[in-house]
């Protein structure tokens, strides 16, 4: 750590540090594009991921937190703290040039908190409506219903977007551009449709059958999550990770409870950390079952659909025997879980692990062994594993461009240091890649299913918690492998019972991100196949 | 063989023994047989609708419909009655004459195919000496109906469905046209009745066995292209489409659109039957003269039909198992594949018929 210190100050010596879980760096703005730049590029630090993009408001400042990750050293984290000069007209260099996957988090930042990030290709809001009044997660936010009322009318000049340009003397300049030109063929998919697996839009500019560029539209269904979190308490907040990419429930809770007990300083019994363990695996063999029924369907192929249901229901009913619920499990809290494992737990455990390997074979009968869904995922959607870093692909459609990504491997936790497993990896870079990873990833779940299952400790199932739970005044970061990538979770504490600011970094919202770069060139039919096979989850994006 | 000739010619004969001229006669046996192809036409939808959900609910490891009636053997005319009293719904910025007249186009091409089905022994109703070529016209005329209303609807949903739909009509007909017409020339015909009875002593299938057989094969790949059932579903794909070309059609205009579908999976299946297994002869076996004549037993429209509903079956069977494929990879294997080796095969055929090389 130390010499990462001693590189970035030769850099940028007006850069002051601040340890903590994760060192963090905080940043003039006008040194900040420079330092990101070495950041990247300095072979020393080569920090190619760009892991989260948290918006903030200190109430006398406003800014953003980024956290960047090093692949090739050994995964380790850094947190850069940029501040904006002026606080109502703020302005911070964006920084998507260099890694891709911000140009939809700066895009987030500035709906939310009115940064606006100069050089960004493309700076429009991102969920809310081009008419909204305000930003809602400043602190001087008025959340007066009378400002926002509910619009009946369309949204208008869809297509306005914007450029800031910095000319030589520092003044910013704002330079109009056109997401779609007037003659283009511009097809809507969504938000009512069916294959865009919930509430999304995409609107795709057509050539025949080709799809020229396709522009993501979210927030149909943005529910505010972390705005409502900052009246909350902790234990309060922990029911909506399950709402949010609710085939991960149990991974996305697991990650919020981490990051408020490790704030805590809290000690985890060994029996719950083996059951959260199984929990997430079990989640995602259920959500990679969905995965591969929906990818089926959306090929065409219903009866396969079916099929992975079929088997899908056995783990849901797992979960209600011992969570109560089928979905939104409401199953971790802090300090543990919430209650102990059925006695037909083990029995249902095995009996699933028995059965698998079996329904897998019958799955690639029935579709992936057939000639017309190869062809229809094969070479669909390429995704090179250096787009797949800078766009921050994470889970199984990074895995599928062969970028070894998985947070089980890189910063184990729970229990998953104590097993075996393999991480899959494949370079097809396609959807049949995307697809073969999860199909794969089920196998090795049920591995680790295998190997915890006749070990579950006895012992506690939650720790001791003091019974209003406040977290010290600092800021701290917890990642773990959900089903779908490496989900995130950002809290900021000054010391009360409830968060100064939450922040989810969700995986799916940087999936949609490659949308437009991996369906461009392919036809009308592969971007369904392409949306498949990337399998987002749209209330994870709209949180 | 019961021949139900016998039955028309004297129900003819009783009209015309009442006195009326031959012209009224024959307005009172048209009517009749308009209202009886009507009244098969409805009671096939409804059976062919409640055959594919069952089938399908059995790939699918369901039970399908089972609360309405034994089986759920109501569900479908509950159905009906249902999209009979929805409201016919037609936007803004619709060619209103063109939106509303698409259903009708696409009724009257299956309704006419239909009655031109053998049914039975003595059971048909036209029969002419292009009877099979009539059919393939007619059959092209359904084409114009889904253009018609992809375009009228004003939709680019619609519009994409509609175009991907006379892509592939256009191109399939070509195939199935072909492999009809390797049995033509097998056959020496294209009157229907003719065709029927040719295959007394053996289906075409049999006796014309290599070309047959691949001709059999290419008829039900484009059959099941030419119905735009799955894996070719292109032009309604609702993964990508919603609905494709009738994705703005209501109540019973939807609902034509949607019998029609049904209705031509029968048809296709009729013309297999027709074409390859014999119609509506019974299975015979050269020289097996006991079990022929066990089998004329069994009347000719149960043949008929029974023989329909398999090839029906295999039809949906290829849906409910096959994914889709995409516009281009279809046309594809139309164009490089399909058709050229449906050519070879005619050619083939005529070989075999010119060196006597069948049955």
């Amino acid at each position: 750590m130390s010499d990462i210190k001693e590189i970035i100050g030769k850099i940028c010596p007006d850069a002051t540090f601040e340890e903590g879980g994760c060192l963090l760096v905080n940043v003039p703005e006008k040194k900040w594009y420079p330092l990101a730049k070495s950041l990247k590029e300095n072979k020393d630090l080569d920090f190619d991921v760009l892991s989260a993009v948290v918006g903030m408001d200190w109430k006398e400042t406003i800014g953003v937190v980024y956290y960047l990750t090093s692949t090739s050293h050994n995964w380790g984290m850094v947190a850069v703290k940029v501040e904006a000069e002026n606080r109502d007209d703020a302005y911070i260099h964006s920084v998507s040039d260099l890694w891709k996957v911000a140009n939809f988090q700066e895009r987030e930042v500035y709906d939310m908190f009115g940064i606006k990030f100069i050089n960004h290709p493309d700076m429009r809001r991102f969920f809310l409506r081009n008419d909204w009044v305000g930003h809602p997660l400043r602190k001087d936010y008025d959340a007066n219903p009378e400002l926002n009322p509910i619009r009946l009318e369309d949204e208008k000049n869809e297509d306005d977007s914007r450029v800031f340009v910095e000319d030589a003397d520092g003044k910013i300049k704002e330079e109009p551009r056109k997401v779609f030109n007037e003659d283009e063929y511009v097809v809507n998919i969504g938000p009512q449709h069916p294959s865009t697996h919930g509430v999304m839009r995409f609107r795709a500019s057509l050539d025949g059958e080709i799809v020229k560029k396709v522009d993501v539209v979210s927030g149909y269904i943005h529910r505010g999550i972390e705005k409502l979190t900052e009246g909350m308490t902790y234990p309060q907040i922990l029911h909506f990770t399950d709402r949010m990419d609710y085939m991960s429930a149990h991974q996305n809770r697991h990650c919020l409870c981490a990051c408020i007990e490790k704030a805590m300083g809290l000690e985890i019994p060994k029996r719950a950390q083996v059951i959260r363990t199984m929990m997430d695996e079990l989640m995602r063999i259920s959500s990679h079952l969905l995965s591969f029924g929906c990818t089926a369907m959306d090929l065409g192929a219903t009866t396969a659909f079916f099929y992975g249901f079929r088997e899908r229901e056995m783990v849901l009913d797992i979960f209600e025997k011992t969570c109560g619920a089928r979905m939104s499990m409401n199953y971790n809290v802090i300090g543990g879980v919430i209650a102990d494992l059925h006695p037909d737990f083990v029995k249902d455990v095995k009996h699933l692990i028995e059965i698998m390997p079996e329904r897998l074979k019958e799955y690639h009968k029935v579709f992936s062994g057939n000639l017309i869904a190869k062809n229809r995922l094969k070479g669909v959607g390429m995704l090179s594993k250096e787009d797949a870093i800078n766009y921050a692909i994470t889970g199984p459609s990074g895995r599928g461009s062969n970028w070894s990504c998985d947070c089980r491997k890189k910063h184990p936790y729970a229990a998953y240091a104590d097993v075996e497993f393999d991480e899959v990896l494949l370079d097809g870079c396609d959807s049949y890649s995307r697809y073969m990873v999860r199909m794969k990833e089920i196998e090795q779940s049920c591995r680790i299913l295998e190997q915890l299952v006749d070990r579950i400790p006895e012992g506690d199932i939650r720790a001791q918690v003091p019974k209003i739970i406040k977290l010290p005044a600092g800021r701290w970061y917890q990642q773990v492998e959900a089903s779908r990538g490496t989900f995130g979770v950002y809290i900021e504490s000054t010391g009360e019972k409830n968060p100064y600011r939450v922040h989810f970094q969700s995986p799916c919202f940087n999936l949609v991100g490659v949308m437009d770069l991996t369906c461009s060139g392919y036809m009308i039919a592969d971007l369904i196949t392409i949306g498949a096979a990337l399998d987002f989850v749209i209330p994870d994006i709209d949180r | 063989m019961f021949d139900f000739g016998k039955w028309t010619s004297a129900f003819n004969s009783l009209l015309l023994g009442t006195g009326m001229p031959e012209w009224a006669a024959v307005l009172i046996e048209c009517v009749i047989i308009a209202v009886l192809v009507l009244a098969t036409y409805i009671v096939l939808a409804l059976f062919y609708i409640l055959y594919e959900r069952k089938l399908c609910a059995w790939f699918q490891c369901r039970l399908g419909p089972m609360r309405v009636g034994k089986w759920g053997l109501l569900q479908v005319f509950a159905d009906m009655f249902k999209i009979l009293i929805k409201e016919l719904i037609c936007l803004k910025g619709t060619d209103r004459f063109l939106f509303k007249l698409a259903p009708y186009i696409v009724i009257t091409s299956s309704v006419t195919m239909l009655a031109c089905l053998p049914w039975g022994n003595g059971l048909q109703i036209i029969d002419w000496n292009i009877g099979i070529f009539f059919i393939l016209a007619v059959s092209s005329v359904g084409v114009l109906g889904i253009l018609l209303a992809g375009w009228a609807s004003n939709n680019k949903y619609t519009l994409i469905g509609a175009m991907r739909s006379g892509a592939q009509m256009i191109s399939y007909e070509l195939s199935l046209g072909i492999s009809l017409m390797t049995i033509c020339v097998f056959a020496g015909t294209m009157n229907i009745s003719e065709l029927v009875a040719e295959q007394e002593s053996a289906w075409f299938l049999f006796r014309g066995h290599i070309p047959a057989i691949i001709a059999f094969i290419i008829y039900v790949i484009a059959a099941t292209a030419e119905t735009n059932r799955g894996p070719f579903d292109l032009p309604e794909a609702e993964h990508e489409l919603t609905a494709g070309y009738h994705t703005e059609y209501s109540g019973i205009h939807f609902g034509f659109f949607y019998l029609a579908e049904y209705l031509n999976l029968f048809i296709v299946s009729g013309i297999a039957t027709l074409m390859f297994l014999g119609g509506w002869m019974p299975l015979h076996i050269p020289g097996w003269e006991a079990f022929n004549n066990i089998m004329n037993y069994i009347p000719s429209i149960v043949w008929f039909l029974a023989k329909a509903f398999f090839i029906s079956f295999v039809i949906i069977w290829f849906k409910w198992t096959f994914p889709r494929v995409r516009i281009d990879q279809m046309l594809a294997f139309e164009w490089k594949y399909l058709m050229p080796f449906s050519l070879a095969n005619l050619i083939l055929m005529a070989v075999f018929v010119a060196l006597g090389w069948h049955f």
